[in-house]
């Protein structure tokens, strides 16, 4: 197999030295870590080496030598480096060269053992493969590849070799620590030997978050005890707290803040993410909610709000007195049975007569309440979408009202006709065997049977009118509200945090790497630059996605249209959790 | 229907390329340039289109492959865009409103830009590397490159499949991915060179080049 150096390009042009790093027999590459300078006395390399590798868990060895000298390496240089391979056993030695100021490199690998079989000549290259070491140390591969504990240099063969270089970067950061104003043992030369990267506002930050998260997890901890009381478990506000979105949106918020100030750290970097993206999602949410607020408030719209509120509903309800007069005469120019077309026209014209009354009696108290809902928006828009959403399944209760009493006569209907209509053909259900059988039935019974069946039959156009038109303006405000609910879905689950990562450092989230081939000469070793492919966009939605509230659409569409047709209710935006009607 | 093309059906892809009439500009020129072998040939794809095969074999374990596919034509943008604003000015007749005008330019000029960012791929490359991986790239006429890398542990096999694509049968070339859990079933098969679609000549002198490597892989590898 080729043997792959993994050189770090900090390190290109560094002053002679040994070669720091970790050998991965399986895919026979060499990663090579830091670079150890000369002067340095053997036992404090070896003392260093051993510490790292307890600390790190990773098996850091002396690799080979380099060497970056002005002109070609003298003999004697020569010789010095391979001595230095009886000083640090290591199978195999690896022997990196550069002149100064030239492009091109050499290498030469030394196998201290005779190979197993006779190789042909040429056979044992060497690849070299730049890669920036702060980007790899800093980036995390997608999909994680779980690697399991193990001890000090075992990797099992079936994780990829270019995994394996991320791991072991990424775990020798203890190696990383020390720069070159220390007044260490050893000299090191990699990413931070210029000075340790770190930040002072992520330091307080850190500092500070102990307290404050203590102080916050124990607020929030007596927030979800009070709403867990047994008073909200009482008929009607669990009824209320189930049925209302906003009750949903609130306690699904109150989860995420836990989430965020919980003490515990998170344990890996999705948890992390997570996190991140759960904080940048409430703050979204808050700022969006106090922009709202600031717009509402200034220059009186709630006055101009609540003045508009009372006549739409009152134009609402006489548009549907209209529709009812309609379909008390002679609809589309269809003939409706007259008794049962006015008892029905009759009966919801009273319904919306009351809805009226009551909007009326309502209208001194609305500015007041809208003033206070209005408020409900500095905890966010997706409450204050979840309010709208809710109030106006308040305002539409008369239609939904309707809808009911429609479907429930018009399904009352279907049934009859079925089972009537099986008589008819002399067949009956039969419930223990749950299905059609064969039935003698008695010439009275058959008589009333074949008459109710005809009386249902001719009275049907005018049922299913009408529950095809109040079905029809059903299906309008749920979707209405369904757009509403999906909007507070978008913002609930957008990671946010991970999009903005993406877009300002997208070295962090990798979904591969990509090789180029630099500037090559015949005879020597194929030099590779390797950079990180970051992660397309989508994928990047797909795999940091927050839990949502579960709006999703319940039935599929045949099952809708089904049970369009048979009149049973539907409430295609079931949220999580309901109990099946 | 896909179908495996074993090496004796080689001889009947042979023949068959004969038999199509194949115009062959051969410019087989092997330069040494700077120490990389380099080659240029000119192929059609499966429409009739001009393809250009540009292979450069950097070291024996290192090759590339590129095909540049046809230039975006100027007959093709200037018939969409004259139909586009057609329409538009139709409309416009019809409704008085000059709005439909400025929003058929700014169509044209989004459509064009789009098309040019995420739809037009001028190159394909396919680059090879022993014991490392095998690297696809695409770059789009806007610059833009999307590039997919393989790891060779994963990668089974290199063939050449048939398939039915609209109302031709067409060869690809793909690459056959082991399955994790099971090294003897194929867990993907990642075609290469989609958007270019060369015809089964180009294909056969790419698949030997590959075959060479994969072969020195698989003889030098390791690992079972």
């Amino acid at each position: 197999m080729v043997l792959k150096a993994f050189f770090p390009t900090c390190c290109v042009s560094v002053d002679s030295g040994l070669l720091v790093g970790r050998w991965v027999p399986e895919h026979s590459s060499a990663v090579v870590l830091a670079v150890l300078h000369f002067p340095f006395i053997p036992i404090q390399v070896k003392q260093l080496l051993a510490q790292v590798r307890q600390a790190s868990q990773v098996g850091v060895a002396v690799l080979g030598t380099w060497c970056h000298c002005p002109q070609e390496p003298e003999e004697s240089l020569g010789r010095f480096l391979e001595g230095l391979g009886a000083v640090f056993p290591h199978e195999p030695w690896l022997q990196l060269c550069r002149e100064r100021g030239g492009t091109f490199w050499s290498c030469e690998v030394t196998h201290r053992q005779a190979p197993a079989a006779p190789s042909a000549p040429g056979e044992d290259q060497v690849m070299l493969i730049f890669y920036d070491q702060r980007q790899v140390l800093l980036s995390q591969l997608h999909p994680p590849t779980v690697l399991p504990d193990r001890q000090a240099g075992a990797t099992p063969a079936s994780t990829g070799g270019l995994a394996a270089v991320f791991d072991t970067v990424a775990r020798s950061e203890v190696l990383f620590r020390s720069d070159r104003f220390d007044e260490g043992p050893v000299r090191l030369s990699h990413w931070q030997s210029e000075g340790v990267e770190a930040s002072i506002l992520a330091e307080l930050a850190r500092r500070a978050s102990g307290p404050v998260c203590l102080l916050l997890a124990s607020l929030l901890s007596l927030v979800s005890a009070v709403s867990a009381c047994r008073v909200f478990r009482l008929w009607p506000l669990s009824f209320l707290g189930s049925k209302l979105s906003t009750c949903e949106q609130l306690r699904h918020r109150l989860e995420h803040l836990t989430l965020i100030f919980s003490t515990r750290k998170a344990e890996n970097s999705a948890q992390l993410m997570r996190k991140a993206n759960t904080v940048a999602s409430v703050l979204l949410d808050v700022a969006l909610g106090l922009m709202l607020l600031s717009w509402l408030h200034g220059r009186s719209r709630i006055g101009h709000l609540a003045d508009a509120l009372v006549p739409v509903a009152d134009h609402v309800a006489e548009e549907l007195q209209h529709l009812l007069q309609w379909l008390m005469g002679a609809p589309a120019g269809l003939k409706m049975n007259r008794a049962l077309d006015q008892v029905l026209g009759r009966f919801f014209l009273y319904h919306i007569h009351l809805w009226i009354s009551y909007i009326h009696l309502m209208s001194p108290f609305v500015e007041h309440i809208l003033w206070h809902v209005g408020l409900s928006a500095c905890l966010g828009l997706t409450v204050a979408l979840s309010l709208l959403s809710d109030i106006i399944a308040l305002l539409t209760f008369h239609i939904y009202c309707f809808y009911v009493y429609g479907a429930r006569l018009y399904c009352l209907k279907i049934h009859g006709l079925s089972s009537l209509w099986r008589l008819f053909r002399g067949k009956k259900w039969n419930v223990l065997r749950q299905r059609v059988d064969s039935c003698s039935y008695d010439l009275d019974q058959l008589f009333i049977g074949t008459l109710l069946f005809t009386i249902l039959l001719f009275l049907l156009p005018t049922t299913a009118l009408y529950y095809l038109v109040f079905t029809l303006l059903r299906l309008l405000v749920v979707a209405v509200q369904g757009l509403i609910h999906l909007l507070v879905d978008l913002i609930n689950s957008l990671p946010l945090y991970s999009l903005g990562l993406r877009l300002c450092r997208p070295y962090r989230l990798a979904a591969g790497v990509k090789f180029c081939v630099l500037q090559h000469e015949a005879g020597r070793p194929l030099r590779l630059l390797m950079q990180i492919n970051p992660l397309p966009y989508s994928r990047v939605m797909h795999t940091y996605r927050l839990p949502s509230c579960g709006c999703h659409p319940k039935d599929s569409w045949g099952a809708l249209c089904r049970k369009l047709f048979f009149g049973e209710l539907i409430y295609p935006w079931r949220q999580r959790g309901d109990k099946q009607d | 229907m896909v179908t495996r093309l074993p090496e004796a059906g080689l001889e009947r892809a042979r023949r068959l390329g004969r038999a199509i009439a194949v115009e062959r500009r051969a410019v087989r020129c092997w330069r040494p340039s700077r120490g990389v072998m380099e080659d240029e040939r000119s192929f059609s794809d499966i429409c009739g289109g001009r393809l250009a095969l540009q292979r450069r074999y950097y070291s024996p374990s290192c090759r590339e492959f590129c095909l540049s596919c046809p230039r975006l034509s100027l007959r093709s943008l200037t018939a969409v865009t004259c139909t586009v604003w057609l329409a538009a000015y139709g409309l416009f007749t019809l409704c008085e409103n000059s709005m439909i005008l400025s929003a058929a330019i700014f169509i044209t000029l989004l459509g064009l830009l789009g098309y040019l960012h995420f739809v037009k791929i001028d190159q394909e490359t396919l680059l090879i590397i022993d014991s490392l991986g095998i690297q696809m790239t695409s770059s789009y006429a806007s610059g833009k490159e999307s590039t997919t890398f393989i790891e060779m542990g994963k990668v089974k096999d290199i063939v050449i499949n048939e398939a039915i694509y609209m109302q031709k049968v067409i060869y690809y070339l793909c690459i056959l991915l082991k399955d994790p859990v099971e090294p003897h079933r194929i867990s993907q098969v990642v075609p290469v060179f989609q958007s270019a679609k060369p015809r089964l000549d180009c294909l056969i002198e790419v698949y030997r080049s590959c075959q060479e490597i994969l072969a020195h892989q698989k003889a030098t590898s390791t690992s079972p």
